[in-house]
């Protein structure tokens, strides 16, 4: 299943990355990411189905982390030694699917089976199906805890390999992932990272009117973990607080400011789009704006 | 397999008038304990997650001779079983430990999406299931698990009966890549393993004793039940079938479509609800390939107060009840 000619432009552009001055580095991610989010809004316009705002809030995250920080290999995508990225927001599996495309994990053209029937692509993202996805995600607050227990046993396995878990911020209302947090902590899991991705909407309203997050990063803090507040859409800032040397023994965590939509005018910061479906009409304006 | 004895003991729960003899009887915990460290020494991905449960799931020993590798979460069962999940990931095989009711009522979520249907290499092992936990109440009994977890696909779950089953069975599970579901026994039980035989064979339920005219199928504490209920009716005439089922799910269909076919009833017994349990599971076979009178036992309601014996006996989960069951359905009862 991998493709060998996307593994060769991903690997190309990681090397090209690693050498590149800072704004040679943004703009190239940058790319990345317009790329991403043009086919991430086709590819739910064909489908009919689709967290559209989600999608694209969360794409700059994944552009960062698969384009500039995990060491994966997506020709072994069960390779032992790699970095895990566990997306907890499974609905946002459009992102995923077209972000591990662009690394070679499948080819580009399965997209267009998104949602279709038998298609490997379901609208949550299925270990058993998909290369490079780590656990089935889909129900809120399963993330962490799994990401929790890979850094436990690469721990133990001597592996220097990361976790990185992305979670939305709404998920962040179920208890579990509080659990996980105190565990992280009270390990010292240093190798695991949570990037939260931090668009202040879920389903059906603002977070902050539905079951209030705030003040989240001290929350963090006081579960015991270190937090770094970034632009959530710019990359290296992201790329900074990823990859930041680390103090101490402590779990990282990263809240991406983020907006929920970003890139496209009509749907950005509007509740309506967590899984509305663009028309064709719709469609053509936001391929439009995604330049 | 004595070596593993919880301590010799008259078994209080035999058939009352009948329990002739002094059985020693074993808390299961113990063979899965000792199996699950002599397989941890062979093989250093073993590793043992539990819930603040370390007495109770019996992984002091582990613990002593397995520092690192014994994850005490705490309380906090979405996490553990989420954590089971990553640890499969990393490449390690973990032993999943908590009491039963706790592990696959609060985090039966992540035993589906996590595990199962990540097709994740983790071993949840229940604790103390049924009414193990006795006068401590319904909020500790396990007596749904089994029809919960039935219900998940690619999803074995196994009941040993006694305490070389456990260890058969802790052993395939830690030979076998993917999820599993082990219901490890506290109630006491005696040895029901034919000696000589494999004790456990996943997926195969075991015949322990022919019979003509109506099967005993049990599971787990109920398996000795069913052995002595075959004795009670033999004294009266009739030719009961014992068979053990220790792979609940997936269930030894032939087995059963044997037991329809070549006897005329089939009472089942579980310390679980039979709504969805073992019950259910022989029920479903039974109905599809040849109907015959059939009686399921097990709780059907909220236990009241009681120690495990007086609440087995209150549900009729006893060599007498499972007999007095079978005459009924045989249309053989007095009344």
């Amino acid at each position: 299943m991998p493709d060998h000619d996307a593994i060769g432009a991903w690997r190309r552009l990681r090397d090209r990355l690693a050498h590149a001055d800072r704004a040679a580095r943004a703009a190239a991610l940058a790319a990345l990411a317009v790329g991403i989010r043009r086919t991430a809004i086709s590819t739910i316009h064909a489908a009919g189905l689709g967290h559209t705002g989600g999608d694209l809030s969360v794409t700059d995250i994944l552009t960062t982390l698969y384009g500039a920080v995990l060491r994966i290999d997506p020709a072994r995508p069960g390779w032992p030694e790699r970095d895990r990225l566990i997306l907890s927001k499974g609905h946002c599996s459009v992102a995923l699917y077209t972000t591990l495309t662009t690394c070679g994990f499948f080819p580009a053209d399965r997209l267009a089976t998104f949602a279709a029937p038998m298609s490997p692509l379901n609208g949550h993202p299925s270990r058993r199906a998909v290369p490079g996805v780590e656990t089935s995600s889909g129900p809120l607050g399963h993330g962490l805890p799994v990401g929790v227990g890979v850094a436990v046993g690469l721990r133990l396995r001597g592996s220097p390999a990361r976790t990185v878990v992305v979670l939305g911020d709404g998920e962040l209302q179920e208890g579990s992932n509080w659990e996980a947090a105190m565990t992280a902590a009270h390990r010292g899991l240093s190798s695991l990272t949570a990037v939260i991705d931090r668009n202040g909407l879920q389903q059906g309203a603002r977070t902050g009117d539905t079951n209030d997050l705030e003040p989240l990063a001290d929350k963090w803090r006081a579960f015991g973990w270190e937090v770094a507040e970034v632009d959530g859409h710019d990359h290296l800032a992201l790329l900074d607080a990823v990859t930041a040397p680390h103090a101490g023994s402590r779990p990282r965590c990263v809240i991406a400011r983020t907006v929920k939509g970003r890139g496209v005018s009509f749907m950005e910061d509007r509740v309506e789009w967590h899984h509305k479906v663009p028309d064709a009409e719709q469609t053509r304006m936001a391929l439009e704006e995604l330049r | 397999m004595a070596s593993q004895g919880a301590g010799r003991r008259a078994d209080p729960h035999g058939a009352r008038g009948t329990a002739l003899t002094v059985e020693e009887t074993y808390d299961c915990r113990d063979a899965f304990a000792a199996e699950l460290a002599r397989l941890a020494r062979a093989d250093d991905r073993i590793v043992a997650v539990c819930n603040d449960s370390v007495g109770s799931s019996k992984l002091a020993a582990f613990a002593r001779e397995f520092p690192d590798r014994l994850i005490n979460v705490g309380i906090a069962e979405q996490d553990m079983v989420g954590i089971g999940a990553g640890l499969a990931n990393a490449g390690l095989v973990p032993f999943v430990c908590g009491a039963a009711t706790f592990l696959t009522a609060r985090a039966l979520e992540q035993i589906k999406a996590d595990v199962a249907y990540s097709l994740a290499n983790v071993k949840l092992c229940g604790m103390s299931p049924g009414l193990a936990y006795g006068a401590l109440g319904a909020t500790h009994h396990s007596t749904e698990d089994l029809s919960w977890l039935r219900a998940i696909a690619d999803l074995p779950v196994v009941v040993p009966a006694d305490p070389a089953q456990t260890s058969a069975a802790v052993r395939w599970a830690a030979g076998t890549t993917g999820p599993a579901f082990l219901r490890i026994g506290r109630f006491p039980v005696p040895d029901v393993s034919p000696p000589g035989g494999p004790a456990f064979t996943y997926g195969r339920a075991a015949r322990l004793r022919d019979g003509a005219d109506a099967t005993l199928v049990a599971t787990g504490t109920m398996v000795s039940r069913a052995l002595r209920a075959a004795d009670l009716l033999a004294v009266q005439g009739v030719d009961a079938r014992v068979v053990n089922v220790s792979t609940i799910s997936p269930l030894d269909r032939d087995e059963i479509v044997a037991a329809a076919r070549q006897t005329r009833a089939v009472v089942t017994a579980e310390e679980a609800v039979p709504t969805g349990g073992l019950g259910a599971a022989v029920a479903e076979v039974v109905l599809e390939a040849r109907p015959v009178p059939m009686r399921l036992l097990g709780p059907r309601t909220f236990a009241p107060t009681g120690e495990t014996a007086f609440l087995l006996e209150h549900f009729g989960l006893t060599a007498a009840g499972i007999a007095r069951s079978a005459l009924e359905v045989l249309g053989l009862d007095d009344g």
